[in-house]
């Protein structure tokens, strides 16, 4: 591995962008919840749970989640033709899988939870901070969950792994060039979420893994101190 | 606060999904909360409470929950042949039968004794599988004619309500107003003059955005006393 490695931010490899992260954003909403990496900012808001319609959707064993994940159109440099897009789609659907598990979804039976994801700004791991953000209004939803989940993307630039992409790096050409890997866990250290978009060895997937664990610690701070900061704020 | 009575077991602190908030065989996991091995973790987040090794989490947010024997407040949404569909601000709307009311209705007609966008105050008679079942076979319940109506958390209606009533008497002797406080979140006032109606509503947000505070019932006698110079 290249010892001195640099990165175009000046960050080390296993170095975050800041981060912040605050509850109740969105007022009308049930719960909902802001987190950004440094110039990725994503709205999340939760609405429900709430009875499911079309009643032949109604699953009487277990709720249902149903996220969407939306680009606002301003978000990247190039506007984005509003509305649904395949990726869009994808995303949405990798959201609910991220989050299914921790979400005790057996506690209504025949109802739903909605939960809406906008990107505001557009930085690289959009995903990760969508996922952060869905987790965070969905425990402020007060909604039964197991764990709190936090995301990360981990990309290996040429040979090297790093933490929290940018777009600058994702586009990386040198070498094997980029590849990312958004990786989602909940704090007792299970995989929620894994995806791969790129060539990897064994091993490095591997340290991949333990480099996400690291920086899942630091986001998990974040998350918790912003719970906890909102109760505080409401009561001065 | 409601329990300050000993104040080391009945101490809060605001727990998050999949904190540990004791550990020991000695406790029990009770509403919000989930045995782990050894150790009792939140599945919500809120204030966690711990009483005769009972520990539970009181949630601060999200939507109500009906339960049997509250007193909500709704709005009728649509009427059928045999009763009226009420909004009760809850996941599933509730349904108050064409037998609760005394006296005689022409079938043709319900919409003269409750029609849509009414508001009434009634009592959750069941929740069953096929729905919530209201009733206002009851004293202080019924269609509600004046006044106004607003909108809080429904996480935050005991506050308002405080230690055995405490709290809400202390707002109706300042105010003169009645106020009926549905479980749900929502709350009629009704007074004399509409500047009591508002003032009155100002002490209840005031409650309601401090609800977390110790010694609110103290500080909500001192912004009376300010209020009222």
């Amino acid at each position: 591995m290249t010892k001195n490695f640099k990165r175009p931010d000046g960050r080390k490899a296993d170095e975050l962008r800041p981060m912040s992260a605050k509850v109740g954003v969105v007022p009308n909403a049930d719960g909902s919840a802001m987190f950004s990496f440094g110039d990725t900012v994503a709205i999340a808001a939760v609405y429900g749970p709430k009875i499911m319609h079309p009643q032949h959707k109604q699953n009487p064993e277990k709720g249902t989640l149903r996220c969407s994940y939306n680009m606002i159109s301003f978000s990247v440099t190039d506007r984005i033709r509003p509305g649904p897009s395949r990726r869009s789609t994808e995303i949405s659907k990798i959201t609910e899988w991220a989050l299914d598990p921790v979400v005790m979804l057996d506690k209504f039976p025949n109802m739903v939870v909605d939960v809406h994801i906008n990107i505001l700004q557009a930085d690289a791991s959009t995903r990760c901070a969508g996922i952060n953000a869905a987790s965070l209004a969905l425990a402020h939803a007060g909604i039964s969950m197991k764990n709190l989940v936090s995301s990360i993307s981990i990309g290996k630039l040429d040979n090297q792994l790093v933490t929290d992409l940018t777009k600058e790096e994702e586009d990386w050409e040198e070498g094997e060039g980029a590849t990312d890997i958004p990786i989602s866990l909940t704090q007792d250290g299970k995989i929620t979420h894994i995806q791969l978009d790129g060539k990897i060895k064994k091993e490095q997937l591997k340290e991949a893994i333990k480099l996400a664990e690291k920086a899942t610690k630091e986001i998990y701070e974040i998350q918790k101190q912003a719970l906890k900061e909102s109760l505080k704020e409401d009561n001065e | 606060m409601a329990s300050e009575k000993n104040s080391k077991e009945g101490e809060r602190k605001i727990v998050i999904p999949g904190e540990v908030i004791v550990k020991g065989n000695e406790y029990l996991p009770g509403e919000g909360t989930e045995r782990r091995g050894e150790e009792i973790v939140s599945v919500k987040y809120g204030l966690a409470e711990e009483q005769n090794r009972l520990v539970k989490v009181i949630p601060l947010s999200g939507v109500y929950h009906p339960r049997r024997g509250n007193v909500v407040i709704g709005k009728v949404d649509n009427i059928t042949p045999n009763g009226w569909i009420i909004d009760i601000d809850s996941p599933e709307s509730a349904f108050l039968s064409l037998a609760e009311v005394p006296r005689y209705v022409n079938k043709d007609g319900l919409e003269e004794v409750m029609d849509i966008g009414d508001m009434i105050v009634a009592k959750i008679w069941s929740i069953g599988k096929r729905g919530i079942d209201l009733s206002i076979k009851s004293r202080g319940l019924g269609k509600i004619d004046e006044g106004i109506i607003l909108r809080i958390n429904s996480n935050k209606v005991p506050r308002v309500i405080g230690k055995d009533g405490s709290m809400i008497k202390l707002i109706k002797d300042e105010t003169d107003c009645k106020i009926t406080v549905g479980q749900n979140g929502l709350i009629w006032i009704k007074g004399d003059r509409v500047e009591n109606e508002l003032f009155a509503k100002r002490a209840i947000l005031f409650v309601a955005k401090r609800s977390f505070v110790k010694g609110l019932t103290e500080e909500i006698k001192k912004w009376f006393e300010k209020e009222k110079k």
